[in-house]
C-alpha cells in the first residue's frame, strides 16, 4: 500500500487503489479475473498478499485467479456459502458473466461486495471505457448498487458497502466510473484499520460464518422449489431490502463520525430555492457540482442531486433531498437501454416522484457513454434546456445527434478552470516514460499539505508508437474536475515530430508556457515549426522553450528514456514548486524507484537531472514569418470517401465532433483502413541489398506489420521505374527476363528489426551486413515512397501459379493483414498474416477478445484488408469466452448454405447442364489452383443463373459463393483457449466440423498486462504468480490429440518457418477440426523483441516448445499420425529461460525457489519429450483405438467439400 | 605432513584454493568445497560492467510497454523483492563467510573508479576475508602508452587499498613490457599479494555465422609455463604473497607452482573437469608427492626451483630458453 505523504493518512492514488485498499483489508478471500479497467484492483490485492500484509483481523487474504468471471462468481458463491468473507473486482462483460450466481448470492442473502470499475458493454462495438451499462444490467439481481464519484469516495464507500452488507445481509455492487475514477490520481485520505474495525463489528462476521454450511449443524440450501412456495419464498426478503437504506445511511454516519466526511444516500448541492435540478450519479456529479456553483454565483436557481445508493431506491430519502422549489428535473443516465421509456435512473426517479410531487416536469437524458467527456458546459446545456419552452425526452448531451435530433447544443466557449488551479498537458510517446514521470510529479507536488493534485492519462488505441496525453491539475483546493484539462497553463510536447501531426497547442491558454523536446537549438527551431504552430504561438503569446531531451538522456547513458529530463523541464519552467525542492524530490523518487535495480541506473538518472536544467533554452519568437511548412497529412492521398470523412477525423483526434449520421448503424466498418494511415513510427527502416539477397522470403514472412513485400515481374516493367528502384534477377531456373524486388512500406515500419535477424544471407566482405539492414529513414523516405508507388503498380502474382508449399513462394502472396497497431516486433501477427496470405480471400475469422482483437479491430484504423479482387478475410469479434462457439456458428452457416447450393444445383441440373453441376459439386479444392478454377465455375454459374427466371435461381444466387470452399478460422490467445474459452473450444473440437483454431500462445494474458494463464510455463513469473508458476503448462495439444480425429500442430515460426507453413496448410485442408498452437514471443516475456524469432528457436531447441503435428489423415491411411518435427533438445532449458525477464525475475527475487522450480521445469520437459518421442515412434496400430476407428476418421462434415455428393 | 601456509596474512591448512568461477557463486557450493578440502575459496567475480548492463537491461525490458496502453499499464508483478545482482552477491558472501571456517575471498572486476572502491567496501562489510582485484583491461586504444596502462592498474590498487582494511590481492595478466617491475609497483601501491595469472577472454571467429565469439575453454597443464616462469623469477623479491593460477590439472602442477615459489595454488578447470571433490585429491596428491620425495613441510619445497635458488640468475633465464631450442627436434 502506498505510504502516506506528509499529511497524515493522505496519499495520492487512483480510484482502483482506493477501493482495493478497503476491500483487501476487510476480506479473507479475493477470487479474481483480469478485465479492464478493474484489473489493477486484483493486482494490488495480489501484490499486498505477496508482501504479507494482513487484513484488519490479522490474516493475509488468499488471492486466487480463476479461469473466468463465471468461475470467480462460482468460487465467490461457494466461499460465501461456507462462511468466507470474500470479494472480487470486475467490470463490463465480466460482471455480466457473474449474473447467474449474483441472483443466487442475493437470493440466499449472502453478504458480499463486488467492486466494479463501471465500463461500457460490447454492443455495436467493444469499449474498455467507462459508463454504467454494466452495473445497470445487474440491477435485477437483488444486489444493492452503491456509487462512488471520486477516488476518495471509492475508498470511503467501499467501507460503507462492506459495513452495510454485513449488517443487512444484502449483497452490494460498489461501483465507480471506469478510467475516469478508477484511473484518476487524486488525494485520498486513508482510513485507518481502526476505522474499518469500528464499522465492521466482528459479531457480524461471526454471524455470517455461523450461517455457513457446516456438517456440525447440517441444513440444506439451494433447493428446487415448486409453484406452491417459490413465489412466497421470493417475497420473504422484502424486509431486508427495506432495511438497506437505513443501514447504509447509518454506516455513512458512523464513517462521518470517525473521519468527518459525511455522505448521504442522495446529496443535494445547489441553490436552496432551485427550480431546475439535475439528478445523476458517478463522477459526472463532480463536474455538475462545479457548474452548479458557477451558475448559482451568477444568480441562477439550479441544483443537483448526487445519487449514491441507487438500489434499493430510497424514495423518502430522495424526496427529502430534492428542494420543494424544484419544477424541472433532468435525470442523467450514463447508460443506454434501446427501446426503453427512459434509462434506469430516470425510470426509478420517475416512479419515485409519481403521485408524490406536483407541478414537476421530468425528462431523462444520456451522457458520457464510453468515457465520452462530460464538461461543465454540458451541465450548463442541460440547465439551459430545462429553462426553455420545449423539453426534449430523451435527450443526449455531449454528442451531435443529427439522426434522431436528441442532442442539446453545448457552448464550447464555456470553460470553468479556476484561476488558482495550475493546469498542465503533456504529449508523450508510450515508450518515453512521460506518464510515469507525470505520476511522479503529481506525487511530488501533492505531498505538499497545502496543495492538491489530480492526474488523468489518455492512452492510444494502438500498441506501437502510441501517443499518451497526460492531464495534470494542481491547486490550493481539492480538485473535483472530472474531465480533461480544457485550458492549460503549461503544454509539453515530448516528441518533436508530434507538432507536425497533432495540434498540441489546442489546449494552450493565452500566455501559457510551451516546452518542446527539440533536436534543434533555440535559434534554429522556429524555421522547423509548421505554420499552424507558429501562428498559435504568436496569437496566444506562448512562452516557448526547447530542450534536446534525447541528447541529454543519451549523454547521461539513459538511451531513449527522456522522462526525467522533461520532468526537470516542467518543474524549472512551471514554478509550481521551488526548483531546488523539486530537484531534490525528483532525485529522491529516482533513488526509490531505481535503487533495487542498481546504483548505476540511479547515477545516470541523477546525471540527467543535473544536466537537464542547463539544457533548457528559451526561444525568442521572430517577428513575422508565420509561413512554415504545412502540417503533415495523416492519411495518404486518394483514400476512399469514408476514410477521408470519418476515419481521418478520428485519427486527427476529432472523433468527438463526428455526428451520429457519420457512423455505421450496426457496427460494420470498412476493411483495410490501416493502409491509408501515415504513422511515421520508426526513425530507421530496412534497406534491401539485391546483390546479397537469396530471395528466401524469411524477412517478409516474419515481418509482424506486413511492411516487406516481394514481387516478380517482367524486366520490361523497369522501363517506367523511378531512379533508384532496386531489382534483381529472379532466382530459379530459366527466368532470365523475370525480375524480383523486395519493397518496404516506410510509413508503416515500426523498426522492430525482426527481418534483419531472420535474414540468412550475409556479406562475404563485411561482417554483420546482411541482405536486409536497418538505415535512417529520413534521407530515404521520399524515394522509398516513390518506389513503393511504382512497386504497387507492378502486376500481382497469379495465385494459381505461386508455390504455396515454400516460404520462398508464399512471399509473393499479398498479405491481407497489414499495418496493425500491435506492439513493435509482435510474435503473434506473423501467423495471422500468413493465414491471410494463404487463405485470406475465402476466410471468415472469429476472433476472441484480447490482443488480437485489439490490434485486429480497434478503431480508428484496422488491418484486415481486401485483395485487388475485393476479396479478403471477413472478421468479427464476439466475446472473450465464446469465440470457439462463435466461429463454429460460422461453419454451421457455411455448411448449411453449401448444402443448399448443392441441392439447388441438382434441382436446376436440366437448365444448368450436367457438366457444370457435377464439376461444381465434385471439384477438388485442396490446392489453390483448384480453388481458382472453382471460382471460374461459380462465375459461369452466375452467368447461367442470370438467364433463368425461376425462384430456385434466385435462391442459388444467394448461396452460390459457398461453392468455393470457405475457410473458417477461430483465433485467440491462450487466455481464451486455455482458460475462459476452454469449455467451448473443447466442445467445438468434439463436434468434428471443419474449423481451424489458431491459438496465439504468449503463455500469459498479454492484453490485460501479463496475468498468469494455464499456458504459463512452470517457473515463469507473471502477475498472480509473482513467486513463479508452480504448476506446469497445460498440454493442450495432447488433450486435443486424445480425440483422435482432431488435427493438431504445435509451431514456432522463428524455429522452423517451413514446418509452420506446412502445418497451416495441412490444418486448413483437413476436413475436420484443427488446432494450431503457435508460439508467440511477447513483450510480456521481458525480452528484447528484436530477437523474438531467435528466442522462438531456443524455445524449441531447449525442448520447451517441441514442434509436432498430429494428422488424423495419416491414421486413416494406416500410418502413425504423430510426427515430432523438432530434434531432441540440444540446449538446456536454462539457456532459453535466462534470456527472459519473466524467468530471471524469480532468480533475482528468490534464487532458491527459482532453482527448485527450474529443476522441476527441466524434469517436466525431459519427461514430456520422452512421451512425445515414444508417441512418434509408436507402432501405427496403437493409434487406431476403437472410438476413432468406428468413425473411420470421417467427421460429420455434412455437405462440406469432402462430404457426400450425388 | 605439514602443509600449512600463509596467504595475504591468512593462515591456511594447505595451499590449494578454489579460484573464482561460476561454481563459487553459491553458498552451498562454497560449503561443499570446504568439505571437499579447499583451504580457501575465492568467490566468483563480481563484474561491475555486467551488473550495470544487467541493471540497464532489466530496467529497459521491464519498462518497455509500460504506461503506454490503457489496458496494460505494466506487464510484470511489482519488484519489491527484486535485488540487483550486487545485492545477491553480497548476501551470498555474507552467508557463506558465516557458514564456513575457511577464508572466503571476494573477487571484483570493475570498470569505474567509483565502482572499484564502492564494491570493495561493500565486500569488506559483508565479511570477506580478503579481496581479489581481477584487473582485466585490454589496451585496445593504440594511443594509450604502456605507462598509462600501468598507471591505471596502480591507481585502482591504491584506491581500493585506501578504502578497505582487509588484504587485497591483484589478479593480473603477464602482458607488460617488464612484468617483474610492474609486479613490484603493484606491491608498492599496496597489493598484499599477486595472483598469476588471469586468462584473457580472447575472441574467436565462428566461420559459419561469420561472427565473433567469446567462448572460454578450460585451461590445461601446458598453460602453466608463464606462471611458473614469473613466480620463479619473483619469488622472495616482492615482499608480498604469490598465488598461482591457471593450468592446474593435477597434483603435479600444484607441486610445480610451489617449487617455483607460490604460497598457494588456485584451480577452477580441474574442478570443472572432476568435480569439487577433486580439491581433496589435489591436497592429498601434494602430500603423497612430498612424502615420496622426503619433504615434511612446505618450507623446503617452496621456491626450490625458483630463480633465487640458482647461482647465476641471468644464466638461468637464458639457459631456460636455449634448452628449449636444443630439445626441439623437427619431425
Amino acid at each position: 500500500m502506498s505510504k502516506p505523504d506528509t499529511a497524515p493518512g493522505r496519499v495520492i492514488i487512483d480510484g482502483n487503489e482506493a477501493a482495493a485498499h478497503v476491500a483487501y483489508r476487510s476480506n479473507e478471500i479475493c477470487a479474481i479475473y483480469p478485465i479492464t479497467p478493474s484489473s489493477p484492483m486484483g493486482e494490488l490485492a495480489d501484490q499486498w498478499a505477496n508482501e504479507g500484509r494482513p487484513n484488519i483481523w490479522g490474516q493475509i487474504p488468499v488471492i486466487t485467479q480463476m479461469q473466468s468471471e463465471g468461475g470467480v462468481a462460482g468460487a465467490l458463491h461457494g466461499s460465501l456459502q461456507t462462511g468466507g468473507l470474500t470479494t472480487t473486482f470486475t467490470a463490463s462483460q465480466g460482471l455480466l458473466l457473474m449474473i447467474p450466481n449474483m441472483y443466487k448470492i442475493a437470493g440466499e442473502l449472502s453478504p458480499v461486495v463486488l467492486h466494479v470499475a463501471a465500463r461500457s458493454l460490447a454492443a455495436q462495438g467493444l469499449s474498455i471505457f467507462g459508463d454504467h451499462q454494466d452495473v445497470m444490467a445487474v440491477r435485477g439481481t437483488g444486489f444493492a448498487l452503491l456509487c462512488s464519484a471520486s477516488p476518495q469516495e471509492a475508498h470511503d464507500l467501499a467501507l460503507v458497502a462492506q459495513a452495510a452488507t454485513l449488517d443487512s445481509r444484502v449483497p452490494f455492487v460498489h461501483f465507480f466510473d471506469g478510467f475516469r475514477t478508477s484511473h484518476e490520481l487524486n488525494q485520498v485520505i486513508l482510513l485507518e484499520d481502526e476505522d474499518l474495525r469500528a464499522l465492521l463489528p466482528e459479531p457480524l462476521v461471526f454471524a455470517h460464518r455461523q450461517r455457513g454450511l457446516s456438517p456440525e449443524r447440517p441444513f440444506i440450501r439451494g433447493t428446487s422449489q415448486n409453484p406452491d412456495v417459490y413465489f412466497q419464498a421470493r417475497e420473504t426478503v422484502n424486509p431486508f431490502y427495506s432495511d438497506v437504506p437505513g443501514k447504509v445511511q447509518a454506516a455513512m454516519d458512523r464513517l462521518a463520525g470517525r473521519c468527518g466526511r459525511q455522505y448521504h444516500l442522495f446529496d443535494y448541492h445547489g441553490a436552496a430555492d432551485a427550480d431546475r435540478v439535475i439528478v445523476l450519479m458517478g463522477s459526472g456529479g463532480e463536474t455538475a457540482r462545479e457548474a452548479v456553483d458557477y451558475l448559482c454565483a451568477q444568480g441562477q436557481r439550479v441544483g443537483m442531486v448526487q445519487v449514491r445508493l441507487y438500489r434499493p431506491f430510497a424514495t423518502e430519502a430522495f424526496l427529502e433531498s430534492l428542494p420543494e422549489s424544484a419544477r424541472r428535473i433532468a435525470v442523467l443516465d450514463r447508460c443506454k437501454e434501446p427501446g426503453s421509456l427512459g434509462e434506469p435512473l430516470f425510470m426509478d426517479v420517475s416512479a419515485c416522484l409519481a403521485g408524490r410531487r406536483e407541478n414537476l416536469r421530468l425528462i431523462g437524458g444520456r451522457y458520457g457513454l464510453s468515457s465520452k467527456e462530460f464538461t461543465p458546459a454540458m451541465v450548463k446545456a442541460v440547465f439551459d434546456h430545462l429553462a426553455g419552452d420545449e423539453l426534449r425526452h430523451p435527450f443526449t448531451v455531449g454528442i451531435h445527434d443529427d439522426v434522431s435530433g436528441t442532442s442539446l447544443d453545448v457552448d464550447r466557449e464555456f470553460i470553468l478552470e479556476p484561476a488558482d488551479t495550475y493546469r498542465a498537458v503533456f504529449y508523450g510517446l508510450g515508450a518515453d516514460g512521460t506518464v510515469g514521470a507525470n505520476k511522479n510529479s503529481i506525487k511530488i507536488i501533492g505531498s505538499d499539505p497545502a496543495r492538491f493534485a489530480q492526474g488523468y492519462f489518455v492512452y492510444d488505441s494502438k500498441k506501437s508508437g502510441s501517443q499518451t496525453v497526460s492531464h495534470l491539475r494542481f491547486g490550493p483546493d481539492p480538485i473535483h474536475s472530472a474531465y480533461l484539462v480544457q485550458s492549460a497553463n503549461f503544454v509539453a510536447c515530448h516528441q518533436f515530430d508530434f507538432i507536425k501531426r497533432t495540434d498540441v497547442l489546442k489546449l494552450a491558454a493565452p500566455g501559457a508556457t510551451f516546452l518542446l523536446n527539440s533536436p534543434y537549438d533555440a535559434d534554429q527551431v522556429w524555421s522547423r515549426l509548421p505554420g499552424a504552430v507558429r501562428r498559435q504561438i504568436r496569437e496566444k503569446s506562448l512562452d516557448l522553450h526547447v530542450i534536446d531531451a534525447y541528447g541529454v538522456a543519451a549523454a547521461a547513458g539513459l538511451g531513449r528514456r527522456i522522462n526525467t529530463v522533461m520532468q526537470v523541464g516542467f518543474f524549472a519552467l512551471s514554478g509550481v514548486v521551488p526548483i531546488d525542492d523539486a530537484l531534490a524530490r525528483i532525485k529522491a523518487a529516482i533513488e526509490k524507484s531505481y535503487q533495487r535495480k542498481g546504483a548505476e541506473i540511479v547515477r545516470q538518472n541523477f546525471a540527467a537531472v543535473d544536466a537537464a536544467r542547463a539544457a533548457l533554452q528559451q526561444v525568442t519568437v521572430p517577428a513575422g514569418d508565420d509561413d512554415g511548412p504545412p502540417m503533415e497529412a495523416l492519411v495518404a492521398a486518394g483514400a476512399p470517401d469514408f476514410v477521408t470523412r470519418v476515419t481521418a477525423e478520428m485519427i486527427a483526434g476529432r472523433g468527438d465532433e463526428l455526428p451520429v449520421s457519420a457512423l455505421p448503424v450496426d457496427g460494420t466498418w470498412p476493411s483495410g483502413t490501416a493502409a491509408w494511415e501515415r504513422r511515421d513510427l520508426s526513425a530507421q527502416v530496412p534497406v534491401w541489398e539485391p546483390e546479397l539477397c537469396i530471395q528466401c522470403g524469411n524477412c517478409s514472412l516474419v515481418c509482424p506489420h506486413g511492411v516487406i513485400r516481394a514481387r516478380f515481374y517482367d524486366e520490361s516493367e523497369l522501363e517506367r521505374a523511378p531512379a533508384g528502384f532496386r531489382s534483381a534477377v529472379l532466382r530459379g531456373r530459366g527466368y532470365p527476363e523475370i525480375r524480383y524486388t523486395l519493397q518496404i512500406h516506410p510509413d508503416h515500419c515500426t523498426g522492430c528489426t525482426l527481418c534483419v535477424d531472420a535474414c540468412p544471407a550475409r556479406s562475404t566482405e563485411q561482417s554483420g551486413k546482411r541482405a536486409i539492414n536497418m538505415a535512417d529513414k529520413t534521407p530515404l523516405l521520399d524515394a522509398e515512397r516513390d518506389n513503393l508507388a511504382f512497386f504497387e503498380s507492378l502486376p500481382e502474382a497469379d495465385r494459381g501459379r505461386v508455390d504455396f508449399s515454400t516460404v520462398r513462394g508464399v512471399q509473393h502472396l499479398a498479405p491481407l493483414f497489414q499495418f496493425s497497431g500491435a506492439c513493435s516486433g509482435c510474435g503473434e501477427t506473423p501467423y495471422l498474416k500468413l493465414v491471410s496470405q494463404l487463405f485470406g480471400d475465402r476466410t471468415v475469422i472469429a476472433n476472441a477478445t484480447g490482443c488480437s482483437s485489439i490490434y485486429g479491430g480497434n478503431l480508428p484504423t484496422t488491418p484486415w484488408s481486401a485483395n485487388s479482387e475485393g476479396r479478403g478475410p471477413a472478421w468479427s469479434n464476439s466475446l472473450f469466452e465464446d469465440n470457439a462457439e462463435f466461429g463454429f456458428g460460422f461453419r454451421l452457416s457455411a455448411d448449411t448454405h453449401r448444402q443448399q447450393a448443392e441441392d439447388l444445383l441438382r434441382t436446376l441440373r436440366p437448365e444448368l447442364g450436367d457438366d457444370l453441376v457435377n464439376d461444381l459439386i465434385n471439384a477438388a479444392q485442396a490446392e489453390e489452383s483448384e480453388v481458382r478454377v472453382q471460382r471460374l465455375r461459380v462465375e459461369e454459374l452466375r452467368r447461367r443463373l442470370g438467364d433463368l427466371d425461376k425462384p430456385e435461381a434466385r435462391r442459388l444466387e444467394s448461396v452460390a459463393d459457398h461453392l468455393v470452399r470457405r475457410s473458417v478460422w477461430i483465433v485467440g490467445g491462450d487466455g481464451w483457449a486455455y482458460d475462459i474459452g476452454y469449455g467451448g473450444l473443447d466442445h467445438v473440437l468434439s463436434l468434428g466440423r471443419d474449423v481451424n483454431i489458431l491459438v496465439l500462445d504468449t503463455e500469459v494474458y498479454s492484453n490485460t498486462g501479463g496475468q498468469v494463464s494455464k499456458a504459463t510455463p512452470l517457473a515463469a513469473v507473471a502477475k498472480f504468480a509473482a513467486g513463479g508458476k508452480a504448476t506446469p503448462k497445460k498440454d493442450l495439444a495432447l488433450q486435443a490429440i486424445a480425440y483422435g480425429n482432431v488435427y493438431v500442430a504445435r509451431v514456432a515460426m522463428g524455429a522452423n518457418p517451413q514446418q509452420t507453413l506446412l502445418a497451416f496448410r495441412e490444418a486448413e485442408r483437413f476436413p475436420g477440426p484443427s488446432l494450431i498452437l503457435a508460439y508467440s514471443h511477447c513483450i510480456a516475456h521481458g525480452i528484447d523483441m528484436r530477437f523474438g524469432m531467435r528466442q522462438q528457436k531456443m524455445a524449441v531447441t531447449s525442448g520447451h516448445w517441441p514442434l509436432m503435428r498430429y494428422n488424423p489423415v495419416l491414421r486413416e491411411e494406416g500410418g502413425n499420425p504423430f510426427m515430432l518435427d523438432s530434434q531432441r533438445p540440444s540446449i538446456r532449458l536454462k539457456d532459453y529461460t535466462e534470456r527472459e525477464i519473466r524467468y530471471r525475475l524469480l532468480a533475482a527475487t528468490n534464487p532458491t525457489a527459482a532453482e527448485s522450480l527450474m529443476r522441476a521445469a527441466q524434469i517436466d520437459i525431459d519427461v514430456r519429450w520422452g512421451l512425445y518421442e515414444e508417441m512418434a515412434t509408436r507402432g501405427d496400430a496403437s493409434f487406431h483405438f476403437a472410438s476413432a476407428a468406428s468413425q473411420h476418421g470421417e467427421p460429420p462434415n455434412q455437405g462440406g467439400p469432402h462430404g457426400p455428393s450425388n | 605432513m605439514d602443509l600449512r601456509t600463509d596467504y595475504l596474512g591468512l593462515s591456511l591448512d594447505h595451499p590449494v584454493i578454489a579460484s573464482a568461477s561460476p561454481m563459487t557463486d553459491k553458498e552451498e557450493n562454497i560449503r561443499r568445497m570446504e568439505d571437499a578440502g579447499a583451504a580457501a575459496v575465492v568467490m566468483h567475480s563480481l563484474f561491475e560492467e555486467q551488473i550495470n548492463q544487467e541493471a540497464a537491461a532489466v530496467d529497459r525490458l521491464l519498462a518497455s510497454g509500460e504506461e503506454s496502453f490503457g489496458e496494460a499499464l505494466s506487464y510484470f508483478p511489482p519488484l519489491d523483492h527484486y535485488r540487483a545482482s550486487e545485492d545477491r552477491y553480497l548476501e551470498i558472501l555474507a552467508t557463506a563467510s558465516a557458514a564456513v571456517d575457511i577464508p572466503v575471498i571476494a573477487s571484483l572486476n570493475g570498470v569505474s573508479p567509483a565502482g572499484w572502491t564502492g564494491h570493495a567496501t561493500a565486500m569488506e562489510q559483508a565479511g570477506a576475508s580478503a579481496i581479489e582485484l581481477n584487473i582485466y583491461y585490454i589496451a585496445a586504444d593504440p594511443g594509450e602508452s604502456g605507462r598509462e596502462v600501468e598507471d591505471r592498474y596502480l591507481e585502482i590498487i591504491r584506491a581500493v587499498k585506501g578504502a578497505v582494511s582487509i588484504p587485497v590481492a591483484v589478479k593480473t595478466g603477464p602482458f607488460f613490457s617488464a612484468f617483474g617491475h610492474m609486479a613490484r609497483q603493484m606491491v608498492a601501491a599496496g597489493a598484499d599479494g599477486l595472483v598469476l595469472f588471469n586468462r584473457f577472454y580472447q575472441p574467436n571467429f565462428d566461420l559459419e555465422q561469420m561472427a565473433v565469439t567469446r567462448a572460454l575453454e578450460l585451461s590445461g597443464a601446458e598453460e602453466i609455463r608463464a606462471g611458473l616462469l614469473w613466480i620463479a623469477v619473483l619469488y622472495q623479491k616482492l615482499g608480498a604473497s604469490i598465488a598461482a593460477s591457471t593450468g592446474v590439472e593435477g597434483p603435479a602442477e600444484v607441486v610445480k607452482y610451489l617449487m617455483a615459489g607460490a604460497d598457494v595454488v588456485m584451480t577452477t578447470s580441474s574442478l570443472l573437469r572432476h568435480g569439487m571433490g577433486y580439491l581433496g585429491n589435489l591436497r592429498d596428491g601434494l602430500g603423497e608427492w612430498m612424502d615420496r620425495h622426503g619433504y615434511e613441510s612446505l618450507g623446503p619445497l617452496r621456491g626450490s626451483m625458483s630463480l633465487s635458488r640458482v647461482a647465476d640468475p641471468s644464466a638461468f633465464e637464458r639457459a631456460n630458453y636455449i634448452r628449449m631450442l636444443e630439445e626441439f627436434e623437427p619431425a
